[in-house]
């Protein structure tokens, strides 16, 4: 049980995917103005992070057995853009209010690296079933954390103060982000 | 577009819609591996290597692909062109398949490669479309070796291995590390904003037209129309 705890504190704080592995750096840059839309953004991609792990995973054992395991690439991507497309319909029927709020954010999330990112790592670490559908929960918690974080600095930040013209905009955003990565190496080396 | 000069659609992707300082598409890769100038060019040429090639094999099929299901092919087109790409890389350059890691499957999602074929390859000729992949993967490369050089020359000292700044000053390496990458790209990205005389060229937000859901989206409420 321990292990499992470990891998999704480590994956929160120690490799963060945004902070420290720069994995989906694009919502996190893009979607990170208010803290209601990060936190939807944050949500959705948690829940298609475990979902397409859950569906990837069993693809790569059933892809090893046949010998044909470098058509991960391909494989995966169309698995998670049809599954995400999926979810997108089923939401839309069956679950309106869930789907009013989370929505909007599924079609942009085929795109993102960091869904991708984790499915292909879980394979990589070679976590077994139940330790990847923990690591990808852990790397969609992280990226919540961070969202949230970085939309309550932004929020103070395009307010009550004044940035020179060059730096306005996606620079001093960039800078923003810089600092909070120094602060989350503190967190390095908690598990070593 | 049809009066654009072969020229300036080449040397577009150089300054004025430089991808990654301009367009701000492809952050993810750019900040991952500008760490030094060996790596950041080995995923500049990679890219580009994916980028004409599923370029040029998108504007050929441009009239082929139906438009409802445009995204899903050219996602296709993309993968397979990456597959091939990261198995030449790893059976010729194994130390970049290493460095570069699991940045190289996920050149697939790069939004450059997508937002190209979204943006300008269903709507131009192949010899169009393979420069301005060539304008492009040039630009991005470029940016990344800039990058590349500032990081590892303040971080390690070194430029390519080769040590220069490192006889008289010790390098800092958080230069290397996640919060450099942050910096430097800031910096830079700043810098052209200095410089670029046309202010209304730049993009201060990320917009809805570089995204490659840009039509799924409903009504930019899911993304950042108006990022300040």
């Amino acid at each position: 049980m321990a292990k499992y705890v470990i891998i999704i504190i480590s994956m929160v704080l120690v490799n963060n995917y945004p902070l420290a592995q720069f994995l989906g750096i694009c919502p996190f840059l893009g979607v990170s103005k208010d803290s209601e839309s990060a936190t939807g953004m944050g949500i959705a991609v948690t829940f298609v992070m475990v979902l397409a792990t859950a569906v990837t995973w069993p693809i790569q054992q059933l892809l090893n057995s046949k010998g044909i395991g470098y058509l991960q690439t391909v494989v995966f991507i169309l698995v998670i853009a049809s599954l995400v497309q999926l979810i997108e319909m089923f939401m839309k029927k069956n679950m309106v209010g869930l789907y009013k709020s989370l929505g909007v954010f599924l079609p942009l999330i085929t795109t993102n690296c960091a869904v991708l990112g984790v499915c292909i790592s879980n394979i990589d670490s070679g976590y077994n079933y139940l330790q990847s559908l923990f690591n990808a929960f852990g790397a969609g918690l992280g990226f919540l954390f961070a969202m949230i974080l970085m939309a309550g600095v932004r929020s103070k930040l395009v307010d009550q103060s004044r940035i020179p013209k060059s730096w306005q905009g996606v620079p001093i955003v960039l800078l923003t982000a810089a600092i909070m990565a120094l602060s989350f190496m503190g967190f390095g080396g908690m598990f070593s | 577009m049809e009066n654009k000069s072969k020229l300036s659609i080449l040397t577009n992707g150089l300054i004025k819609e430089n991808p990654v300082l301009v367009l701000v598409l492809g952050t993810c890769p750019t900040l991952a591996t500008s760490t030094s100038v060996v790596n950041g060019f080995g995923m500049g040429v990679s890219a580009t290597a994916v980028l004409i090639c599923s370029n040029i094999v998108i504007s050929i099929l441009r009239k082929i692909i139906p438009d409802s299901v445009r995204i899903p092919c050219y996602i296709t087109v993309i993968a397979g062109f990456v597959t091939i790409v990261q198995l030449v890389v790893k059976a010729f350059a194994p130390a970049l398949d290493k460095s570069l890691g699991l940045y190289l499957p996920l050149i697939v999602v790069n939004c450059i490669i997508l937002g190209r074929a979204e943006m300008f390859a269903n709507k131009n000729s192949v010899f169009d479309s393979l420069l301005d992949g060539v304008g492009m993967g040039i630009g991005f490369t470029a940016t990344l070796v800039v990058m590349g050089s500032i990081r590892e020359l303040t971080g390690a000292g070194t430029w390519c291995g080769i040590p220069v700044l490192s006889r008289i000053m010790p390098g800092m390496s958080i230069m290397t590390l996640v919060p450099g990458g942050f910096a430097v790209y800031a910096i830079v990205m700043a810098f052209v904003h200095y410089i670029t005389e046309d202010k209304s060229k730049i993009k201060d937000s990320f917009g809805c037209d570089g995204c490659a859901s840009a039509d799924d989206c409903v009504d930019g409420s899911g993304c950042s129309k108006e990022v300040a």
